[in-house]
Order: C-alpha cells, then structure tokens, then sequence
C-alpha cells in the first residue's frame, strides 16, 4: 500500500486543525463549517478506500488465508536507549481499518450535524463556532492517530492528544462554571489513570524492550497460537522470563497489563473512574456524540483489543489480568444500567448507557478464551464497538435535536414530542431498539455474539450480563417514552412548538439510522479475530439470542407498562425501594466520595500542611540565620563606636591580659 | 583569540553594553538590545550548524571549538572555552530567551540601566556556558547573579527590597560552597606539566580528581550549583524572587540561570567526580524527588500567579536534577531536554504572567477571571504554556519527561533487578506522579483565571497584547513547539554527552 493516502488521512485533520485555528478568524463562520465538513467529508473518503483496500483487495492476506497486520510506515520520532525508539506510523489490521471506519463516519456526520447545532433558532452562529471546528479537526488528528499507533508509545502520545481534545470541547462554553469544572474533572481523572497506563508501559518496554505491537503480541509462548508474524526473538524470551519475574505477588507482566487496563479503565470511564463521563455531558451535544459516546470513550476497550494476545498469555500463565477486565466490566454495566434508570437528564441517561455498553464490551474481552468458539469475544466486542458507536452516535444526535428544539435537558421539559419531531422520533426509536437489541437491529446481532460468548465461559456471567442487558431495554424505552409520549406541554404564547431542525441535523441522522438498522448484518466474523484467521464458528447462537430477545421483549414491556402514559406506577415503584432509588438517583454517591478524597484529604490534608511547612518551617529555618546573623552583628556593633576614649580602655585591658597572661602561662609551666 | 566563534559569544553582549552605553533614547536602547540578541540568535544556530558539521564527519572529542588563552599565570587560570551538545543546547535557550525578554520590557521605566544590567547578566549566562576552565566559570557565575540583586532590587515589585536580598544571600550561600569544592578540585586534581589545572577537560584526561576528596567535594559542588537549581531545601528564594522580580528578570532568571544549577551540576560535580557520584547520589536523590511532587502539592494551594509557577518550576526544576542523578544516559539526556523545555516555558509563563499583570494591577487569581474573553491571545498562549507544562504531546514538556521517566525507570528497575536496592525505582514512580498533580495546579490556574465568568467589570476594558508582546511570546511558543515535534533532533544532539569513557566506569547499563 502506497504510505500517501494513509498519511493523509492524519495530516487533513491535523492542517485543518491548524488552519482554523490560526485563520478561523479571518473566515466567516459558514465558511469555517463548510470547510471542517469537506476537509472531514475526504478524509472519511480516504478512510473508506483505505479500509476496502485492506478487506478486499486480496493483497493482506496470508498463505494460510489470515489477515495480516501491516505497517504502511513508522517514523522514528525518539530514540531512547537500546533498540528503544518512539515511532509514528500507521499500522493497519483488522481492528485498526474498522476504526478508521468508524472514527471519521462519526466525525463526518459530527461534523455536518454542527452546522446546523451550533446556531441558535434565526441562524445565528454561536460564537467560537470556528474554534469548535478547529478543536473537532484536532480530536479527529488525535483519534485518528491513536487507532493506527503502531506502538504503545505512540498510543499513549495519541492518548493524551484525545484527553486534551476532550477537555478543550467539554470546556467549549468556558464561561459557564459547570463546563468549566467539568472539562478539568475529566482531564484530571483520565491523567490519573493514564499514570497507571505510563507505569504499564515503563515496566512492559523494561521486560521487552520494545514498543512495537507487532513485536509485542508475537508468538511469545508454545501453545498459544498467534499467527502474527514478527522477529521478536528478544521479546519472547523477555516476557517469558518476565512472567515469571514476581513483584508484590503478581508477575510483572500482569503488573504491566493491570496498569495498562488502568488507563483503558480511565478512558473508557470504568467503574470507578467513571466519574468524569456523567459531567462531561456539559460539551455541546455533537461533542458528546463523536468523543462520550462514539469513539474516545471505546479507547479503552481498543487498547485491550490491541494488546489482547498479551492478556491470552497472562491468562494462559496463570495471570489474573483478563479476570480483572472481566470483574471490572461486569460490575460497571450493572451499575452503570441501575444508575441510568434514574437520571432526569437524558443526556445523562445516555452517559451511563454509553458506560453500561463499554463495559459490555470489555466483558466480552474479559470472556474471550481460546476454546470458546476460538476468541468469539474478541470478535464480538469489536462488533460491539462498531454497532454501538453508530447506534449511540445515532442517540446523541438525536438528543441533541430534541435538547435544540427544547431547549433543556430533562425530559421533564419534553413529553409527547412525537407529533412536533416525527424524523428525529423515528430515528431515536430506531437507536433505543437496536441498542435494546431487537431483532434485525444492528445490536441485536453483536450483543448476541457478546452473551454467547459469556454463555461459553460461565454461566454468572452470562445470566449477569443478560439481566443488564434486559436493564438497558428498559431504561432506554422509559427514557423514549418519557421524551416522545406523556401529555404534551402546552407552548407559551410567542413561542414556536419544538419542530424538527434543518436538514444538517436531520441528515445524519437519517443516514446514521439506516446504518443502525442495516450494520448488524455486516459479516463481521469473517473480518475481525483476534490472530487473523476467520473463526470457525460464525452465525448466531439461537439459543442464546431467544432469550435474550425474550428479556428485551418483556423489559420493554414493563417499560411501556409504567411510561407510556403518566401514571402512578413509578412512583410506586421508587417507594418500595426508596434507599436504592435515591442511591442510584445520587450515582451511589461516587461524586461525593471523589470530592471528599480530593478537597478533604488531599487539598486540605497534603497540600496545605505542605505549602505551610515551605512558608514557616523550611523559609523560616532561612530567615531565622538571616535574623540571627543580624542581631549578631547589633550585638558587636557597639564594639566599634568610633570614640578614641574607649578604644584605649578597651586596648589596655587587651594588652594586660595578654601580657598577664604569657607572664603567668611562663611562671605556671616553667 | 579571535577566530574561536565562541569567544564572541561574550564579545558580542560587552559590545552591546557599549551600545547601550552610548545610546541617548529608548529607540536606540531597544534598537541595540534587539539587533544584538538577533546576532546572538544567528550566532548560535551558526554554532549549531557547524557543530553538527563537525559530529558528521566523525571528529569524536568530547568538547569542540576548544581554545585556551593565559589569563593568570601564576595560578594556572586560563579562559578556555569548548562545547559539546549540552553547552549548545544552553547557549541556544539563553539567546533565545534574551529575545524574547529584551520584547517583554519594551517599556520598562528606566530602560538604559536596566537593559545594561540584563545584558551584563546574559553576558555571564554565555560565558559559564562556554567555559571549560572551572575559575572562569565561577567567575561568570557570579557575573551572571549579581545583576539580579539589582534587577530585583530598583525594577521589582512587592517586597522587592526583601525577595532582592534574600535571593542574592542565599544564591551566594551557595557559591560560598560551591568556591570551596572548585579550589578542592584545583588542588586535588592531577597535575599537569608542573601545575595543578582548572581546566575540566585537562583533569578528567589526566586521571580525575582523588578519589578521597572526592567524597567531600561532591556535595559541596552540588549543594553549590543545587541552590541555584532550586534542590530542596534551598529552594525558597525562588518564590519570593520570582514574585518580586520585573518580567524579563523572572524570564531570564527561571528561563536560564536555574540552568546554570542543573547545568553546574552535571559539568563539575558529577562530570568530575563520578565515583562520588555514584555512591553519594542517594543522598540528593531522595532531595530533589521531594522537589518534585513538593513543589507541586505547594503550587496547587497558591493563588499569586508567580508563586504558582515559582513552585512548579521547583518542580521542574527538581526533576532535572533528580534525572542528572540517575547516572543514566537516557534520564540524563532528558534532563537537558527538561532545562531546554522548562526554559522555554517557563520564560513564556513569566512573559504572559507579567503581560496580564501590567494590565489588570492584581496576580492573586481569586481576583481574576474570564481572561479568555477579555484578552483572548494572552489566554490562549497561556493555555498553551499549561499544556506544554503538564506535558502535552507535541510540546517540550511531555518528550523531556518521557526520556527522564523511561531513563529512570531503565535504571531503577535494573538496579531493583540486580538487588541493588529499590531506592531509584521507588523514586522514579514519585516522580511521575508529578504528572497527575502537575495536570490539576495547571487547569486549577486555566480554570480560575482564563476561563468562567469576568470576575471584574473593570477588567472588560483591558486591551489583548501589542505586536512586541506578540512577537515575545510567538518565538517561545515556536520554540516549544519544535523541542515537542522533533524531539530527535535535539535528544541526538545532547546524548553524545552522556556517552563518553568518562561515565563508562559508573555506568552500569551503557
């Protein structure tokens, strides 16, 4: 593959970026918008090519008929020590190509979407609507980028580019105080996880002394097949010897692993570092769709992916890594599910749904084994990420037309929108069925693959997670019916009934509702593994999918029973469980636990008793010898006054009591 | 004499002295000051271009352009002068920042004396930077602190009287020390055709320092250099300093002279006596990784905007030190990526510091607010010096980081490996805490003052920043930018340094 186009899917983001932030100024705001779409609107086309060339050009696929990883070009940016370098590249496999997919359909639609978000009801552009671009071009880079890292390193480059991004568009009506905080609470929360994901990287490059993911996820071990193919000699025999190396009883490789997840942990807003994604919802809304709920957020659950035949290892070793994605993920989707049923702004019921749908699909790799259906998680997950970024995307969007219409966030303010905005009601049902998965709806298919393979590996998982699932059925239809149905609000007088928006924002989402519809029957399977070959087994798992389509089913019923018309049943229903109903109204109180380990301990209990220790202790110890010196120098002032009088006493006793002196010391020792 | 380049290196700022001198109006005066630092600017890349030159066609010395002239016969002083990777690296940050701080006090009361007394100072700056000799060094040492005592003193702000003289006796403390290791060097080096020699390169080829001596002249030279490097504890004239110090001082003085420390350090302390090194660094590696999350738990409770960045660059600061420690080719080579990066930003962060507070009369930020609005440029370029700070990729501070980090943790996991205690290892993972705690004073700062609601209505009449403003923080931004995109280049320059025999005895891992 010529290096050209790949590179030019990073470097248009990245001029764009640039350009509109150092002229955006100069440009009218139309042409700003109209520019960051195109400039999107070809690199998605490139993206597209490139990901077609890669799938079904025949020229990456191996003798045996697995697809190959392929580095279309790597670039030393750093070297270190050793063969230590930081490279930049672009490698392209399988998961790589399906994100590029991905990243830039929803950036592109994201993008079209904000030329009609970002104005108010006459047209007019909402100031700084070049700097959003220039922010969303520079998001697009750094996602872009990370997706195709050929090494940790440039992963983590990348990483933190994305986490910048995202701080630069939660904070984009920076003189509100919540945006404010909110963009800081995220950035400070994932820079806390990323210092586990550095650590991780710190000790996996030490033991291997490689970044490279091809040579990492070579064959490192017998019995663990892994097709990839490498010359990494040095790192087989590295992490084993590393695997066996103890530290604090794990092996340094699951230290390393742990770490790493860590950071995915932080991205992908992991119970208990989940706390920033909530907040985060106080971006402008396409924000929240592209970066919350799309593509930065499933950073996590890609980084697991792409070091997914080190965890194989781990796990083949006696590791506990792959268990503690597993443990990790299934307890966040159950929490994250209890807490969206009680949220008010619908924003935030997507939040924690976006939360609930990452954890599933760490799950999925936390199940993956080699002997379920060789890796079935792995594909499923992946498929996951791909069916939820546009079935989610789909969601936000639309949220954000009903949240421009409206004007609000809580669906208190909505109620009975059906009539007023039936394209974007259409298509909002479309992405609460296919992420409730209903059948044909694209999530039907890969959250099916997802509980087969829980089903393959323990059955507490997989009745765990079917009971999730059947949660998020339930919590997206209350949320639909509560914004679409109810008794509609009168409208004031002098105000316009809520309608649907322009087709910039009508657009996409009629496009991304297709795609939610159509997208599960991509065949997948035959696309994504985790070593390249085509898994044996493919289809769907019948068994599994009734039931789950059976728990769907009867959720949504529940949910029709107690939404669909205003009615005493919720109410009911909160005061017999009062206690969890406002636990999980309070999130289970993690803001508040975060606040107090923040401000209580480490402001006022580490940070203060430090600055005052500087100022008193260590600065006064400083002025004390100053002060001394001084009153030192006072004291033995009077010595010299300058009159003649009392010099000559004072050399007169002087001369005597030396002259006694020697006469005696004579006398006394001679 | 005169056909070492190097030479004019301090040629050049006395003839700018003189200029000044002469100049009867501040047109002249800014005229002379900024047609000088251009020379010196073009002077360095020249210096760069030819130096790199000569590494190309395999000329493998430790120190190039080397030259030695008699200056006091009867005690061996010379003024020799060399440079290798490290040195350039300085000498490019020093005129860099000369420039953009002669822009940042455009309109300084007094301009003659004070842009008399800066150009003194940087005169120092490149002479320490280009000697080999240890007495000249110490001598344009002092040359480069005393001009702060006045700088501080007649031109600061505040307490100025106090911050001025506590500063200069502290940093003299220091040199007090730092005198008595040199004159410990000169008499227990080797001797050389009957003399003893002050020259650095002459002691290491002929055997090094006694090995006995060295123990206690190790510590003497880094406390000495430390001080001015703000190591722990010795760091709190930094605070007071800065907060009272005009701009273009707090630029040059946190930009360049806190690297005479680091740079001090590394060229005499460790260069010279590596053994001591080797087996006193604990020591000082316990101290500076204390600078490091210290000094940045105290910036996360400041609210004057100099002492928030005074104690972030003990932070910084520390780190450089604690990298130099590692006795690691790597961890050492980002540590003089890490003195590039900090003072590059560092000098922006005082530029814009000193910007915003000629406009709004306050640097206490719970007074301030919504700056973005008000002054978008000043804004923006600070929310870039806090990214460059907190170390984003794409600016200086996040590859000088990364190679300390990696450097460091190579050798304290070898070390932990091979049971040689853990001490480097448990250090190292201190210190990239910084990371995290850095992330929160920086937007604590970005959040309180830059962004939200205009705190006061006053402040809405302020103006955004003039074309000299511009131009200051313009250079610095570029120059951050270009360490943070091709940080190769730069990290290729200085690692030779750290690859000669010298260390080859002390450095377990090269």
């Amino acid at each position: 593959m010529e290096a050209t186009l790949p590179l030019l899917i990073l470097v248009l983001p990245l001029l764009m970026f640039l350009f509109l932030g150092l002229f955006g100024k100069f440009l009218s705001h139309k042409w700003a918008g109209i520019i960051g779409t195109v400039g999107m609107g070809v690199t998605m086309i490139i993206a597209y090519y490139t990901a077609y060339t890669y799938f079904f050009s025949g020229q990456f696929v191996g003798a045996d008929g697995e697809r190959l990883q392929y580095i279309v070009f790597d670039q030393d940016w750093l070297s270190l020590w050793g063969n230590l370098t930081i490279k930049l590249g672009f490698l392209i496999d399988p998961i790589s190509a399906l994100m590029l997919v991905v990243v830039t359909t929803i950036s592109f639609m994201v993008h079209l979407y904000s030329n009609g978000y970002m104005r108010d009801h006459h047209g007019v552009y909402e100031t700084g609507f070049q700097r959003f671009y220039a922010f969303l071009s520079l998001f697009s880079f750094s996602m872009l980028g990370l997706v195709v890292a050929t090494n940790i390193f440039q992963m983590y480059i990348f990483w933190e580019l994305v986490g910048a991004s995202s701080y630069l568009l939660i904070g984009f009506y920076y003189t509100k105080p919540s945006a404010v905080s909110a963009s800081k609470k995220a950035f400070i929360v994932t820079r806390f996880a990323d210092l586990g994901f550095l650590i991780g990287i710190l000790i996996l490059s030490f033991t291997t002394e490689t970044f490279d993911f091809m040579s990492l996820t070579s064959s490192p071990l017998p019995g663990v097949e892994n097709t990839y193919y490498v010359d990494a000699a040095t790192a087989t025999t590295a992490l084993e010897s590393a695997g066996g190396q103890m530290f604090l009883g794990g092996s340094l490789m699951t230290w390393a692993l742990v770490l790493i997840f860590m950071g995915g942990m932080g991205k992908s807003a992991m119970m208990p570092l989940h706390i920033w994604l909530p907040d985060a919802m106080e971006g402008p809304t396409p924000v929240s769709a592209l970066i919350h709920a799309a593509t930065m957020v499933v950073a996590g659950v890609y980084l697991v992916a792409r070091l997914f035949p080190l965890f194989m290892i781990n796990n083949a070793m006696g590791g506990a890594a792959l268990d503690i994605v597993t443990v990790v993920g299934a307890l966040t989707a159950a929490y994250a599910a209890i807490v969206a049923c009680t949220q008010i702004d619908i924003k935030r019921v997507l939040a924690f749904s976006t939360i609930s749908q990452i954890a599933f699909m760490m799950v999925s790799l936390g199940v993956s084994r080699e002997g379920m259906h060789d890796n079935l998680g792995y594909m499923a997950s992946m498929f996951h990420l791909f069916t939820h970024a546009m079935f989610k995307a789909l969601l936000f969007l639309g949220a954000g037309a009903l949240i421009h219409a409206v004007g609000s966030n809580d669906y208190t303010a909505m109620h009975g929108l059906r009539k007023h905005m039936p394209i974007t009601h259409i298509t909002f049902l479309v992405g609460c069925l296919a992420i409730a998965g209903i059948i044909p709806f694209s999530g039907f298919f890969s959250k099916d693959e997802i509980l087969t393979a829980c089903f393959g590996n323990s059955a507490v998982a997989y009745v765990w997670m079917s009971l999730v699932a059947g949660l998020t059925a339930f919590y997206m239809f209350r949320l639909y019916y509560l914004i679409f149905w109810w008794k509609e609000h009168n409208v004031p007088q002098g105000h316009h009934a809520p309608k649907d928006q322009p087709w910039t924002m009508t657009l996409p989402l009629i496009l991304l509702g297709i795609v939610a519809i159509f997208c599960g029957f991509v065949p997948f399977a035959d696309m994504v593994s985790w070593n390249g070959h085509a898994p044996h087994h493919s289809g769907i798992n019948w068994t599994v999918a009734s039931i789950s389509l059976a728990v769907a089913i009867i959720a949504i019923a529940i949910a029709t029973a107690m939404y669909r018309k205003e009615n005493a049943m919720p109410a009911k229903m909160r005061s017999f469980f009062p206690r969890l109903w406002t636990a999980a109204h309070k999130r289970f109180y993690f803001d508040e636990l975060y606040m107090f380990i923040t401000h209580k301990i480490i402001f006022d209990r580490v940070c203060k008793p430090i600055a005052w220790f500087d100022r008193h202790i260590i600065d006064g110890t400083m002025d004390a010898f100053a002060a001394i010196t001084n009153k030192a120098s006072y004291a033995i002032r009077g010595l010299q006054s300058g009159s003649a009088q009392s010099y000559v006493w004072v050399y007169l006793i002087g001369a005597l009591l030396l002259g006694g002196g020697t006469v005696a010391i004579i006398f006394l020792f001679f | 004499m005169l056909s070492n380049i190097l030479i004019y290196f301090v040629i050049v700022p006395i003839l700018m002295l003189g200029g000044l001198a002469l100049s009867r109006n501040v047109k002249q005066i800014r005229a002379v000051a900024v047609a000088g630092s251009l020379v010196l600017i073009a002077m360095s890349v020249y210096l760069l271009v030819e130096y790199l030159a000569l590494r190309a066609a395999n000329i493998d010395d430790p120190m190039l352009f080397c030259g030695s002239w008699t200056w006091f016969e009867a005690l061996n002083i010379h003024l020799a002068v060399g440079v290798d990777g490290v040195s350039i690296a300085m000498i490019i940050l020093t005129s860099i920042i000369v420039f953009a701080g002669s822009f940042a006090s455009w309109k300084i009361d007094n301009p003659k004396a004070f842009f008399l007394w800066l150009i003194l100072l940087s005169t120092g700056v490149f002479g320490f930077f280009i000697s080999v000799d240890l007495f000249t060094m110490f001598m344009f040492y002092e040359v480069a602190l005393i001009p702060m005592y006045l700088l501080i003193g007649v031109w600061g702000s505040g307490n100025k009287n106090y911050s001025a003289m506590k500063l200069t006796l502290m940093l003299m403390g220091g040199s007090a020390f730092l005198m008595l290791g040199l004159i410990g060097i000169y008499y227990n080096g080797p001797v050389v055709d009957g003399h003893h020699t002050w020259n650095i390169l002459e002691i290491v080829d002929n055997g090094g320092v006694d090995k006995g001596w060295q123990y206690f002249l190790f510590p003497m030279t880094f406390v000495g250099f430390g001080v001015l490097g703000a190591m722990f504890p010795f760091h709190t004239w930094s605070p007071d300093g800065h907060a009272s110090a005009p701009t273009a001082v707090s630029m040059l003085h946190a930009g360049v002279l806190m690297k005479l420390g680091g740079y001090g350090c590394f060229r005499v302390a460790m260069y010279l006596m590596p053994e001591a090194a080797q087996e006193l660094s604990w020591i000082f590696l316990i101290l500076t990784g204390i600078s490091v999350v210290y000094g940045a738990f105290s910036a996360c409770v400041q609210t004057d905007l100099k002492y928030i960045n005074a104690y972030s660059s003990v932070s910084h600061c520390g780190l450089v030190l604690f990298a130099i420690l590692m006795l690691n080719q790597t961890a050492m080579t980002g540590a003089v990526m890490q003195m590039l990066s900090h003072g590059l930003m560092t000098a922006l962060f005082f530029a814009l510091i000193g910007m915003i507070y000629g406009r709004t009369h306050t640097r206490d930020i719970r007074e301030m607010g919504g700056m973005m609005k008000i002054m978008p440029y000043l804004a923006v370029c600070y929310v870039i010096a806090g990214f460059a700070s907190l170390g984003l990729p794409g600016l200086s501070g996040f590859v000088a980081e990364m190679t300390i980090f990696v450097g460091s943790f190579q050798q304290g996991m070898s070390e932990f490996l091979a049971g040689a205690g853990s001490l480097k290892l448990v250090f190292t993972i201190v210190a990239c805490c910084s990371i995290v705690i850095t992330a929160v004073y920086i937007l604590r700062v970005v959040g309180k003052l830059l962004l939200g609601p205009v705190q006061d209505k006053h402040h809405l009449q302020l103006t955004d920043a003039t074309w000299w403003e511009r131009l200051s923080t313009v250079t610095l931004i570029i120059s951050v930018a270009a360490i943070g995109c091709c940080p190769n280049f730069f990290a290729d320059l200085i690692r030779d340094t750290f690859n000669g025999d010298i260390f080859h005895a002390v450095l377990p891992l090269n």
